[in-house]
């Protein structure tokens, strides 16, 4: 049953949450927030547009099947990790760019780690949501 | 830059996993990266033993935070060894599985997942935070329960149920025991910890927290009375996977008892009667399951569990000589259990059963190749001087002169039976007729050459490491002095991590 409420306050929600998940992804570093629940309420997002629109649409929308952003978030999670290595420095260690970036803040591998948490985390609750609503039909 | 190459076999691994899953589907490219991964993984974990052989433990601090906040990364013998054992039978398996395993299985993600638990195996080794180790495990547990299930037949997921519920009540009284020890000391460093716990005034609550992390350990590793999620797992999965974990899995167990029990809990008298009592009736238990299966994979399974009995009994007693026993078998053990599941593979591939009584007639037909076999079957039942006679020499002496008489009638009973379910292996499969209603379905003649041999290699690779343990022995019991040395006193472990 597709409900036309549903369906308008989806059009406006996706953003919203989406942009809700990226800010959440920002300011995880110091404050409540990060790349899990990040990515947890971007995948809530993609979730309830399926619920709307059906799934093959979400999928549509995706561009790409969820499970091709694993390799991606986990590439880059592990080239933050990797990356002070380069300088000599033990794994993990947090290298910041000096001075600040509008919106993002300081810009430091730590960001990207929890990017790629976000990636991951988006990709395999997707994967797995559809996976099961698909073999639903 | 040496730091760096303690975390090299974990970050090859990962990698090797990471372009896998973006090679998702594309078989070749995933085998090819397999083989490729797991060598470079070989190469780097060999550095890593050597340098640590010649200079000694080193350590990295994660984050680049001091240690005993940060999670600190220990090379020392015993981790470098684990490692390069561990990276031995990797390549192994991975060399296997390229040519033995079905495509449907490198579809469903068979190689990053391998990757992924060869990854956990390596970090679980390196650890130097109890935590840490921990959360290893988890990455172990996953991994493990993916390729068990990988294929979804009835029973993989039977046995795959057993498997994972055992387990993850082992990681819960792991956990558990952790949680106990820092509320009690404030540090999760295994070598601050092995300072502070001197100071702990509570000692019946240190007892009962070494009974925690026993009982995870000793799921984990499948020692009597918590052993029976093994052989009722273990033949399910396909052999490639079966072997390595086998050959793995549950000497991570080991390790960790070793690891723990050096470090934060030297064991007590009670502890080591405890221990003792286990290795005996593991033993016991091992032996008596082994003497009836006919199902190839079951047998091997059930002597996993003996043999891990072996090891225990030589921590119970956690003397040099005993430690030294444990840490040759640990070698020798790793290796040969790999390449049994790996030979029980390559039976199946010849006959498409591993039931022994519809097997026959290997020798009559492969003659060559049933005799590599017959060395790596030797290797286990421990005729000198194959590599499974040494370690038991040292386990004897020592019973001997600690004066438990019931571990050493279990020692000589446990290797009666392995030495007589393998010399029944040896007339069923191999020197009888194949029985005359049988039809037999090989798979293996029909393949060209090249793979006919890619499939002998790793088989080959793993029995000549076995030969060499069993000739060279001599080097084999120096690296174990050495660690033994090293975990009756630890304090030269302890300085390297806190400097």
């Amino acid at each position: 049953m597709r409900s036309s409420i549903l369906q308008t306050a989806t059009r406006y929600l996706l953003p919203i949450l989406l942009l809700f998940s990226v800010f959440l992804l920002l300011r995880g570093h110091y404050y409540p927030g990060g790349g899990f629940v990040g990515g947890l309420v971007a995948s809530i997002a993609f979730v309830l547009h399926s619920f709307a629109n059906g799934t093959d649409a979400s999928m549509k929308l995706l561009g790409r099947k969820p499970l091709s952003l694993l390799p991606i978030g986990l590439g880059i999670a592990a080239f933050s990790v990797v990356l002070p290595m380069f300088w000599g420095l033990p794994p993990m260690t947090g290298l910041w760019l000096k001075g600040t970036f509008p919106i993002v803040g300081s810009l430091g591998t730590a960001l990207f780690f929890d990017l790629g948490v976000y990636l991951v985390v988006v990709g395999v609750v997707l994967t797995i949501l559809f996976t099961i609503s698909l073999t639903d039909d | 830059m040496m730091g760096n190459l303690i975390l090299a076999p974990v970050f090859i691994h990962l990698f090797t996993a990471i372009f896998q899953l973006i090679a998702w589907r594309k078989t070749v490219t995933q085998r090819i990266l397999s083989v490729s991964g797991a060598l470079a993984a070989l190469i780097a974990a060999i550095a890593l033993f050597t340098e640590v052989y010649s200079h000694g433990t080193f350590t990295i601090n994660a984050s680049n935070w001091k240690a005993p906040f940060a999670i600190v990364f220990v090379a020392d013998l015993l981790g470098a060894t684990m490692v390069l054992l561990a990276s031995i039978a990797g390549f192994a398996v991975s060399l296997f599985s390229a040519t033995g395993l079905s495509r449907q299985r490198m579809l469903y993600g068979y190689f990053p997942i391998f990757h992924f638990l060869l990854m956990g195996l390596n970090g679980a080794f390196l650890t130097g935070d109890i935590f840490n180790l921990y959360v290893w495990f988890e990455v172990i547990i996953i991994a493990s329960f993916v390729l068990m299930t990988l294929g979804g037949r009835k029973n993989q997921l039977e046995g795959a149920m057993k498997y994972m519920s055992m387990n993850i009540l082992a990681s819960m009284f792991f956990l558990t025991g952790i949680g106990i020890l820092y509320g009690m000391t404030g540090s999760l460093n295994m070598a601050d910890l092995s300072e502070k716990m001197h100071d702990v005034q509570n000692r019946s609550l240190v007892g009962i927290t070494s009974v925690f992390f026993l009982l995870g350990f000793g799921i984990k590793s499948a020692v009597f009375p918590l052993y029976f999620w093994l052989p009722s797992s273990y033949h399910t999965p396909p052999s490639a996977v079966a072997a390595t974990f086998g050959g793995l899995l549950t000497k991570v167990g080991i390790y960790a008892m070793l690891r723990v029990h050096s470090l934060i809990f030297i064991p007590d008298d009670f502890t080591k009667k405890l221990l003792m009592v286990i290795a005996v009736l593991t033993i016991l238990t091992g032996s008596f399951g082994a003497l009836n299966k006919t199902n190839i994979r079951r047998l091997f399974s059930y002597l996993i569990v003996c043999h891990i009995g072996f090891m225990v009994g030589g921590i119970a007693m956690f003397s040099k000589l005993a430690l030294m026993g444990t840490i040759f078998y640990l070698i020798h053990d790793i290796m040969v259990k790999t390449n049994m599941f790996l030979i029980s593979g390559f039976i199946m591939q010849l006959r498409g059963v591993v039931k022994m009584e519809k097997l026959g007639g290997l020798y009559k037909e492969y003659p060559k190749i049933s005799l590599m076999i017959a060395i790596v079957l030797l290797s286990l039942v421990g005729i000198p001087p194959l590599s499974g006679f040494w370690p038991k020499v040292y386990l004897f002496r020592e019973a001997f002169t600690e004066h438990h008489y019931f571990f050493i009638a279990a020692l000589i009973l446990g290797s009666l039976v392995t030495l007589y379910v393998i010399a029944r292996l040896w007339a069923e499969a191999f020197w009888k007729d194949v029985p005359p209603d049988i039809v037999v379905e090989n798979k293996f003649e029909p393949l060209p050459l090249f793979r006919k041999c890619l499939l002998l290699l790793p088989i080959g690779i793993l029995g000549t490491v076995s030969v060499y343990i069993g000739l060279n022995a001599e080097n084999i019991i120096q690296v174990a002095d050495r660690i033994a040395t090293e975990l009756l006193d630890t304090s030269s472990y302890v300085k390297a991590v806190l400097k």
